[in-house]
């Protein structure tokens, strides 16, 4: 609130802020940047940021963790190391501009992540419960650009979906193939022996081709795209980025390792492209849920609940893990099976944004989510 | 009717096999067999999308400006082809005297020397018809994709489809490319539910059909036309084509095995010598008749008596080919060739012997009633026993993925090009036997990780709308599979649900 009152206390501005507050905000708050990455699958947030400190944590998932050749975690804190894959987010942790938070949740309790993304991006308390995003929601509160806020992808995600003009942009370097629905696909004919038989021949086709590596989906760019919307003067201030690959069941140590590195990318080529911008700028990589806190037995981890938030940007206060750390002791765990959520990630997103743009974090919580959300404060430098 | 069609999965079969795929939000029919037999009172025969795209006369009409256009440079530079494209029947330009003086740009370029300049013109000529005929072959591409997906009466359009597959012309030809639809919306649709000697008569006297397979030039050497020319000392050699006589025996109707012999082709192809195409005869060798229409040109027709499968045939005319055409509708081979095509497209790759015996008797008891023919096929226990027998071809996937997602236009996802990719681009067979009508043609590697990275955009475009956990068992009922639904289930995102429900193996099939 002391910023708000500060810019509406300014001589000059006084009396076009009688008119419209909006106006006097936009001269500053107009130049803040907030893109939310949407990691779709459900991230391991334990193995993201490991809570190597808690006794419980060995026990549960002994030499279940990065690959080797992926390098060394990176010490976070006391309690926390950080994937080794997240290379360019630990340089930004050391500089105060990356945090985790850690044992996050939305509201959403069971473990279907057709749902759970609906109440991630609607930001209710049950699945298809509102009927836009929260994102837009938010849009009303923030000064006008004259060019709206855009998601890097080719629809606009239900998350900045609603009555606020919103847009959508997909790149031509989007992969044709999505690496996920080829491997599902081919899961889903392991059963019918004609179809079974044709895949195999033409996955082992492709590959021999070498059109695998072509097909993939080039992180990097969706962040530098972002950033181009961002960057332009008077231009798109919020952007949304999706991510998939997370979904580890099996094979977690090269697929996370993999889909970090997607992240990691991103993250990476948003600071490169924002340059100066990314002093005013704020991320935040959230999930649908966490994931359970034992591996399965085929070498990755199921739908759980409680994970982790990535958070980002010049603006952040960063260089620390954000937690109210439940443990994973058998009696500390959700259910007896997952990480315990402590935070409600409406709560964080209501006050990020409301930092972020100057705004009231009671009345963001309140106006974009619902009465009872707590904003989480003090996340932002201003 | 049986008592089969009321097993569990009788509405898939009857709307996805039958028809051309659930849409979303509908329900399978409670009764599917009067469900399928009601749908021909309603069929529209000339729904609003095929209306609005351009015909066989306003094609013909732009061939007819192009070949008048293009006569003078064909002598300029001494390159005139002679069967080959763009030639179609004006290669008579030889005989006709009066167009030498017709145009003063090839003169110039003749004065000059300058033939690789008429060459060039011949080129310019020939791209400019053939980017007007791709332009009709888009629209009429999309009036058919739009005609699929907004149909009430699916079990009616497949029919469509399937007969024009029996009866291709494939749009491979300049001549065809802007044609090749317009068999399909003018000869095809109009006859679906009447005889098949009627459509069998419209096909044959199409002119997409007449210049697929070189009849609209074929002249019967005693004919009146070779013979006046033969007097004044023309050096023309007149002559028949029995491209279009072959294919009806061979395709149309008795079918390879048919019992007939070479005999019977030419004999048939001198019958048909006068079945031509107005618009497309200079005067004074034939009769006018308005662009793209069917004409007989009795000068061109080879007189005599002909004898087709051991019947005498003494009629003069017109009427000759007719009377063929008439009895090859109803002949007992033809019964067997439309039977075993029929099951094998509604039933299974390899038809069960017992239905094809009924429906080639259901043909010849009805003299050719199709409706008959549909009777039986819809009454068959063998067309209920199994519930997805069938792999879908490219365009039978695609219309069913459309329908299953709700489009009814799909501008966006560039349809036409993606059954290209797909391997089944619209009215390009590449040869007037069609495309195939079996697994072993369409299940293949690459073709079915297409179909998944197609269903996967598909799913980019729609999917966050749509709940595929909700609308599988809804287009898929009763034949929904365990597997299937768990993977969609299992889906971290509503893209990838859907487009695992329209990869999976049961839709993959019908």
């Amino acid at each position: 609130m002391l910023d708000r009152r500060f810019f509406l206390g300014s001589a000059g501005l006084a009396a076009v802020a009688l008119l419209d507050p909006r106006l006097a905000l936009a001269a500053v708050a107009g130049e803040r940047r907030f893109v939310f990455i949407i990691l779709r699958g459900a991230m391991d947030g334990l193995q993201v940021a490991m809570p190597v400190g808690d006794p419980a944590y060995a026990a549960l998932r002994g030499k279940f963790g990065p690959p080797d050749n992926a390098g060394a975690p990176v010490r976070l804190d006391g309690m926390f190391m950080l994937h080794p894959a997240l290379v360019e987010t630990a340089a930004l942790y050391a500089k105060g501009e990356a945090a985790v938070v850690h044992a996050i949740s939305s509201p959403y309790r069971a473990r279907s992540h057709f749902d759970a993304q609906n109440v991630l991006e609607t930001g209710g308390t049950a699945a298809y419960a509102l009927r836009d995003g929260w994102l837009n929601r938010l849009l009303p509160l923030l000064p006008r650009t004259r060019e709206p806020a855009v998601a890097i992808s080719p629809t606009v995600p239900m998350a900045l979906r609603g009555a606020a003009a919103a847009t959508s942009y997909a790149p031509s370097v989007l992969p044709a193939a999505d690496d996920d629905l080829i491997s599902r696909a081919g899961a889903m004919y392991a059963g019918d022996a004609q179809l079974h038989a044709l895949w195999s021949q033409a996955i082992d086709a492709r590959t021999a081709a070498g059109a695998d590596a072509q097909g993939r989906a080039n992180p990097a760019a969706l962040g530098k795209l972002a950033a181009t919307f961002l960057a332009k003067p008077d231009g798109a201030r919020v952007a949304v980025i999706e991510l998939g690959g997370w979904d580890t069941h099996a094979g977690q140590a090269g697929r996370l390792n993999q889909a970090l590195r997607g992240l990691d990318a991103v993250i990476g080529a948003l600071h490169s492209g924002l340059g100066a911008d990314w002093a005013k700028t704020v991320v935040v990589a959230a999930t649908e849920f966490g994931r359970t806190a034992a591996p399965n037995g085929t070498g990755g981890t199921d739908h759980g609940t409680g994970g982790a938030a990535i958070l980002a940007g010049g603006a952040l206060k960063g260089g620390r893990v954000i937690a109210d750390w439940p443990g994973l002791a058998a009696g500390q765990l959700f259910e007896g099976r997952d990480l315990r959520p402590t935070a409600d990630l409406r709560g964080l997103f209501a006050g990020l944004a409301a930092e972020q743009f100057g705004l009231d974090p009671e009345m963001v919580a309140r106006t974009v989510f619902a009465r009872d959300v707590r904003p989480m404060t003090g996340l932002v430098r201003v | 009717m049986h008592m089969v069609a009321n097993s569990q999965f009788s509405g898939a079969i009857a709307a996805n096999r039958f028809g051309l795929g659930l849409r979303g939000g509908e329900a399978p029919p409670d009764n599917p067999q009067a469900w399928l037999l009601g749908q021909f009172d309603r069929f529209d025969v000339r729904p609003e999308s095929i209306a609005q795209a351009p015909g066989s006369a306003v094609m013909a009409a732009e061939f007819r400006a192009y070949l008048a256009e293009i006569r003078p440079f064909l002598q300029a530079g001494g390159g005139r082809r002679g069967n080959g494209v763009g030639s179609g029947v004006g290669n008579g330009a030889g005989n006709g005297g009066s167009m030498a003086g017709e145009a003063a740009t090839p003169q110039m370029a003749e004065a000059l020397g300058d033939v690789a300049n008429a060459k060039d013109m011949r080129g310019d000529l020939r791209q400019r018809l053939r980017r007007q005929f791709r332009d009709g072959y888009g629209a009429q591409a999309r009036a058919r994709i739009v005609s699929a997906l907004t149909t009430n009466t699916p079990f009616a359009e497949q029919l469509v489809h399937f007969w024009a597959n029996h009866f291709a012309v494939s749009a491979d030809k300049l001549q065809t490319i802007g044609l090749a639809g317009t068999l399909e919306f003018e000869a095809i649709r109009p006859h679906i539910a009447g005889t098949f000697g009627d459509m069998l008569l419209a096909v044959e006297q199409h002119p997409a059909m007449l210049l697929y397979l070189d009849q609209a030039q074929s002249i019967g050497p005693d004919s009146p036309l070779a013979q006046a020319a033969l007097r004044r000392g023309g050096r023309r050699k007149f002559g028949i084509n029995e491209n279009l006589g072959r294919e009806i025996l061979e395709l149309h109707t008795l079918g390879v095995d048919g019992g007939y012999g070479q005999g019977d082709v030419q004999e048939l192809a001198a019958a048909l010598s006068g079945f031509s195409v107005g618009g497309f005869v200079r005067r004074p060798v034939g009769i006018e008749a308005p662009d793209g229409s069917f004409v007989f040109q009795p000068g061109w027709h080879q007189p005599g008596v002909r004898t087709l499968l051991g019947r005498r045939y003494a009629q003069s005319g017109e009427a000759q080919p007719r009377a063929m055409l008439a009895d090859l509708a109803v002949h007992p081979a033809t019964a067997r060739h439309l039977a075993t095509k029929l099951a094998r497209h509604f039933v299974t790759d390899v038809p069960p012997p017992a239905l094809v015996d009924r429906l080639a008797a259901a043909h010849v008891e009805s003299g050719g009633d199709l409706m008959a023919l549909y009777r039986v096929l819809v009454a068959a226990p063998e067309s209920w026993a199994v519930a997805t027998p069938k792999f879908k071809t490219p365009w039978e996937w695609t219309i069913s993925a459309l329908r299953a997602v709700g489009g009814r236009t799909a501008p966006d996802l560039k349809i036409v090009g993606a059954l290209a990719e797909l391997g089944q681009p619209i009215w390009r067979p590449g040869s007037p036997a069609g495309w195939d009508d079996i697994a072993a043609s369409w299940a293949a590697a690459d073709a079915l990780l297409r179909r998944v990275e197609l269903a996967g955009r598909i799913a980019e475009v729609v999917g966050d709308r749509i709940d595929a956990r909700q609308l599988a068992p809804r287009i898929l009922p009763g034949v929904l599979s365990a597997a299937t639904a768990t993977a969609i289930e299992r889906a971290d995102r509503p893209q990838t649900g859907l487009a695992l429900l329209l990869a999976s193996p049961e839709f993959l099939r019908r």
